[in-house]
């Protein structure tokens, strides 16, 4: 919502300061997101008398004037303007001056020049060179009792700030000025009124509002006004106004919509807008003669009635809509916008005025279904003041009649079918106290009620307040609502900010919360940056889940798997001449439920890596690259942290992480990528992550004797796993084997074809006593023979 | 005593023992071969002569090679030892101790998740524990639960994602099925899994249907909190926040809570704290206001107590949700969002432990 601050002076009818304004309105709930100073550039500019005019002797078109400018000179100012008139006073720019829209469009210094032989001291404006309006016509007559010399500043009102007001969706009454104004006058603690319009010293006479309470249909002068949905539109003020003059709106009317960002379109629909951004009701204005009947019938639209809109668009229209009819057609949809055929032209003399109440729901289901958002829509879906149409009315009307002249035609008329009062709302004092933690006062708690428009009844007997909300605050429905107006209102500034006891929640943390740590500081430690990635990716397999309403730029479909958002990061950093990539995620992925259940999510590790296995340094340059034991190192760490239980089997080129049950719970491996020709390997790593409580970490008994190690280099055909070889040693080996580790692999031509060297590590420890040769010796036979018998494996060299 | 033997034979070699210590490591070498080799030393030699000698003379001219021998390996070992040392030393001035360092690769918790961590801290310590919830959401989780009247313009601060799935049926809190858009919905769930009192904070992944631009990402991280309990009141709310901004920036960080509008608390705040980079005298970073918009927080509305099946005339509580992400870019001065959440090693290795100091990187 844009709001003037000279609007607001006029409310409260003294001066104000945006700042000021800003603090206090963000003080009460109103953020504001913004000030513009509009018209700043018009300080160089005063009010300046032509005294007299006369034929420039060079040209025919221009003319030298005589001009008091407040000093004891007069200025000599050539002047090209047809309309310059001897009398008249004028805004005037001196030497040295700026002024805001010069030829072409940019400011423009004055200068002191002379003009086909004539000096010129300056210039009289056009209001188009001081971005004030369109007209430029001629010279802008001020109409203005201003002495000459006067800035033009503070003879007019034309300095202003434009503050825009973040307006939270439940308070539609700050959609307008006087709401606003409320506001500040609560903060203020200064009365606040409707200001006189501008140019009138009396407000013209209109005719009392005829109240229509209980009655669905009445009369306005010729035309006939009916309630067919109230529902729809439970209030309906209508009244006729004849022989008006169409035509532009004076500055008073044009200028304040203009502070707002509204452009003026004329002074029937400028009034229009004026009631709404004053007192936050829209009207609509119709020309009278379009209408058939005439008559203005609120009704639910009949499925395939269309209407061409005001902004020339054929819209089709529900029996959930809520229309405005006349005799033969729909003229408006209800709210939301006016039909083409019936809107106000140059050419209308007679005026139907409407300032009605729509349902805020039916609004929002209506401007939903028809694409169609406008500044009636957003008030009426936030709800207006439904008691409020009065006032609206006969503001509206003496607009028209100000600056259109005419007559009311009749009574304006307020039909309202099913009468009601803002709701009455009961507040325990004792509820204040519970909620706010402090102890206002029964005074305090009525002071703050009374700030916001309400009227407060006291009941002693109970503790309880009779609380009567004012028809602007649709939001307020329940107690709860008035004890927020009370802190609001006493100033959140002003509750103290005191720790007192507490008790200590009795939820433990979430099981995943210590696991996903637990990984995070795991896998830093294996030198891998965190990522978090959008789980948008493209449709993947029939379990994905695919979103209603995707964006534009991302995938379409819920991840299902986290490696392949975790590759593109590979491939975006291989575009930024990035070799070196170490990253994993804790993420959710998703997958399809069964049918009427929802997706099932679940917790995963992923992980990818590339480049050099160590930091580039001089002493080994270039660093070798990561390679499948890198991986297979960092799976075996990912399972210990993810997913404890788990083990990695060998399936083809790639690993798979299996529970005891078979269950496949990962998987590791090389992974495809668009690599550059400089990129090195990439390796994942995807495994699913656990809740399970890892069991505390039981320590072993130190060593008291030493161990004896023996190498076995064993001659492995292709074919025979190191790992089937490992497990042969450990089973024939007994006790006192204490780890077997492999400490080479060899090939070469010694050995022929298709076979290997192995070398294995044996490392032997008696717990009590300190093992001898002989003791290894026979234990390395025993070795030996198994190894020969099971898997034909024997010692190189022999 | 003077230097001598006693035989003429040994004592011409006593100069050549005596020099020794003033040979180079060549010279030491070839003398140590020249005076007692095995095969050719000249006091090894003497030694094979002993046999030669008549026997009475034999026990006192061995005892004298002996002891030349003795001698000459004596002054062998001290003056290699020096010369070791020299050595060393001379090798130890010749390395180039500003040549680069050797590293390991070291790794980054994400700044996201550092934020969250240390908010997760400063709640632990006033005794609230964390919870978690699913990140798809039932639209009654995520929006009528929290009262949110249906069909209503509070939504419209919700730009929703919604999943093409029919609506989930046969559970508490069946409909239409949508990625949550806040973590409020986790309030729900631990008010049906617990009773008061409640403490905890829901930290997680929130959606909006926002394009991906430098302010805006469809899916970032929310921390969201909760308290009730018999008595718990406004004061507690505004104690709590402000005590958690002052751990969180610094002791003497400014606070203030505005009125706002959220459906699921009544009264409303949002809390903004002084601007950690002008520090109230108004920047560009906070739009010159001074002050900067840190969470939104409220007294928990009576009617999403009892969506949660607790008696909003016993019990009344708190609630807050705030934007890690947003705080992690005022933090390290991130200019696009997008960095959070793009993979890029150039942003995310910066937020190591032990990043080097310029001076050491090569």
């Amino acid at each position: 919502m844009n709001v003037s601050r000279r609007w607001l002076e006029r409310f409260l009818r003294q001066p104000l300061d945006a700042q000021d304004i800003s603090v206090r309105l963000a003080a009460q709930g109103a953020a504001v997101d913004g000030i513009e100073p509009l018209n700043a550039g018009l300080g160089d500019i005063r009010v300046a008398l032509v005294e007299e005019v006369r034929q420039h002797p060079n040209a025919d078109r221009l003319r030298v004037c005589s001009v008091n400018d407040g000093g004891a000179e007069r200025r000599q100012v050539v002047c090209g303007a047809p309309n310059v008139t001897a009398g008249r006073k004028y805004p005037f720019a001196p030497v040295g001056a700026t002024v805001p829209v010069g030829k072409g469009g940019a400011p423009m210094r004055i200068e002191r020049a002379k003009l086909r032989g004539e000096l010129s001291e300056g210039m009289l404006c056009s209001a188009r060179e001081l971005g004030v309006g369109v007209d430029a016509d001629g010279l802008w007559e001020l109409d203005t009792a201003a002495a000459p010399g006067t800035p033009l500043l503070e003879a007019l009102p034309l300095d202003d700030d434009r503050i825009v007001v973040d307006v939270t969706p439940n308070r539609p009454d700050l959609l307008g000025h006087k709401g606003i104004a409320r506001e500040l006058a609560a903060s203020l603690n200064l009365p606040y009124r409707l200001p006189p319009l501008g140019g009138a010293t009396l407000a013209p006479d209109v005719a009392p509002v005829q109240r229509a309470t209980g009655a669905r249909e009445a009369l306005t002068g010729p035309l006939r006004i009916a309630i067919d949905d109230p529902e729809g539109c439970a209030r309906f003020h209508a009244a006729v106004v004849r022989g008006v003059k169409v035509g532009p709106s004076p500055a008073w009317l044009r200028q304040p919509l203009e502070a707002v960002g509204v452009r003026s379109i004329n002074n029937i629909v400028d009034a229009t807008n004026y009631v709404m951004l004053e007192l936050g009701q829209p009207m609509h204005a119709y020309d009278l003669a379009t209408l058939k009947g005439p008559a203005l019938v609120a009704r639910r639209a009949t499925p395939g009635e269309t209407l061409v809109t005001l902004d020339g668009v054929e819209r089709a229209l529900d029996a959930e809509t809520t229309v405005i009819a006349d005799a033969a057609r729909v003229v408006g949809i209800g709210g939301i916008m006016g039909g083409a055929e019936t809107e106000v032209r140059d050419t209308t003399t007679d005026l139907a005025l409407e300032a009605a109440w729509f349902e805020p729901a039916r609004i929002r289901r209506a401007r939903r279904a028809l694409g169609l958002s406008t500044e009636a829509s957003y008030r009426f879906e936030r709800g207006v003041d439904r008691w409020n149409g009065t006032e609206a009315m006969r503001r509206c009307i003496e607009i028209i009649l100000l600056t259109a002249g005419g007559t009311v035609d009749g009574s304006p008329v307020d039909l309202h079918p099913v009468a009601a009062n803002p709701p009455r709302i009961f507040l325990r004092l004792a509820r204040v106290g519970q909620v706010l933690g402090l102890d206002l006062g029964q005074h305090e708690v009525e002071r703050c009620l009374v700030a916001i428009g309400a009227t407060v009844v006291a009941k002693p007997d109970d503790a309880r307040l009779a609380v009567d909300v004012p028809g602007w605050r649709p939001d307020l429905t329940a107690e709860i609502d008035l004890v927020e107006e009370v802190a609001r209102m006493h100033g959140y500034d002003r509750v103290p900010t005191e720790l007192r006891p507490f008790r200590v929640g009795t939820l433990p943390d979430a099981p995943a919360v210590a696991v996903k740590d637990r990984i995070r500081r795991g896998l830093v430690t294996e030198g891998l940056a965190e990522v978090v990635s959008l789980p948008f990716t493209a449709a993947d397999g029939e379990a994905s889940v695919a979103l209603l309403n995707p964006l534009a730029d991302t995938g379409a479909s819920l991840r299902r798997r986290l490696l392949p958002t975790l590759v593109r990061h590979a491939e975006r950093n291989w575009n930024n001449h990035v070799r070196d990539v170490r990253l994993f995620e804790i993420g959710t992925v998703f997958e399809r439920g069964a049918p009427g259940q929802r997706p099932v999510e679940q917790l995963r590790l992923g992980l990818v890596l590339t480049g050099a296995r160590e930091p580039a340094h001089w002493t080994t340059d270039p660093a070798p690259d990561v390679d499948a034991w890198d991986l297979k190192g960092l799976a075996g760490v990912a399972a210990a942290l993810a997913h404890p239980g788990a083990t990695w089997h060998v399936e083809g080129d790639h690993f798979m992480a299996r529970l005891k049950d078979g269950r496949t719970v990962g998987w590791a491996g090389r992974l495809d990528a668009d690599t550059p020709p400089w990129g090195g390997a990439l390796f994942g790593v995807e495994i699913e992550v656990t809740d399970g409580a890892r069991p505390p970490v039981l320590v072993e008994a130190l060593p008291t004797t030493p161990a004896v190690e023996r190498d076995l280099s064993l001659v492995v055909p292709d074919g025979v796993a190191s790992i089937a070889a490992a497990q042969v040693i450990r089973g024939a080996a007994g006790d006192l084997l204490e780890a077997v580790r492999v400490t080479a692999e060899y090939r070469g031509a010694a050995l022929g074809e298709d076979r290997r060297s192995v070398t294995f590590r044996l490392t032997f420890r008696a717990p009590d006593r300190t093992l001898r040769d002989a003791d290894v010796d026979a234990i390395e036979v025993r070795v030996l023979g198994a190894l020969e018998r099971e898997l034909g494996l024997g010692r190189r060299g022999t | 005593m003077a230097d001598t033997t006693g035989y003429p034979e040994l004592d011409s070699l006593l100069p050549r023992v005596a020099a020794l210590a003033s040979l180079d490591h060549a010279a030491l070498e070839r003398e140590e071969i020249a005076l007692v080799g095995r095969k050719a030393g000249e006091i090894t030699a003497a030694l094979k002569t002993l046999a030669t000698r008549p026997p009475d003379e034999r026990r006192a001219f061995g005892a004298a090679v002996n002891a030349l021998k003795l001698r000459a390996e004596a002054a062998i070992a001290t003056r290699r030892a020096e010369l070791d040392q020299v050595r060393a030393n001379a090798e130890r001035r010749s390395v180039d101790l500003t040549m680069p360092a050797r590293r390991r690769w070291v790794g980054a918790v994400h700044p996201v998740s550092a934020v969250i961590d240390e908010i997760a801290e400063i709640f632990r310590g006033l005794g609230f524990a964390i919870a978690l919830g699913p990140e798809v959401e039932t639209d009654w989780y995520n929006f009528l639960a929290l009262n949110f009247p249906a069909d209503h313009p509070a939504m419209d601060l919700h730009d929703t994602l919604y999943l093409d799935l029919p609506p989930a049926v046969g559970e508490q809190g069946a409909g239409r099925l949508l990625l949550r858009t806040h973590t409020s919905p986790v309030q729900i769930r631990v008010m049906h899994a617990s009773e008061p009192p409640i403490r905890v904070i829901m930290p997680g992944m929130v959606y909006r249907s926002d394009a991906f631009d430098p302010s805006h990402a469809p899916a970032f991280e929310q921390v969201e909190g909760l308290a009730i309990d018999e008595g718990v009141s406004f004061v507690d709310l505004k104690a709590t926040l402000t005590h958690f901004a002052r751990r969180f920036f610094s002791p003497s960080t400014a606070v203030r809570f505005r009125p706002s509008f959220f459906p699921f608390t009544e009264p409303s705040a949002e809390m903004d704290v002084e601007c950690q980079l002008c520090h109230g005298s108004g920047c560009g970073a906070c739009k010159g206001t001074g002050w900067m918009e840190i969470l939104g927080c409220g007294m928990v509305h009576p009617r999403v107590l009892e969506q949660g099946g607790i008696d909003p005339e016993r019990f009344t509580g708190f609630a807050f949700g705030m934007g890690p992400a947003r705080i992690a870019m005022l933090r390290h001065g991130v200019p696009d969002i997008r960095l959070l959440y793009e993979g890029d090693m150039r942003f995310l290795s910066q937020f190591t432990l032990t990043s080097l100091p310029a001076s050491d990187a090569p």
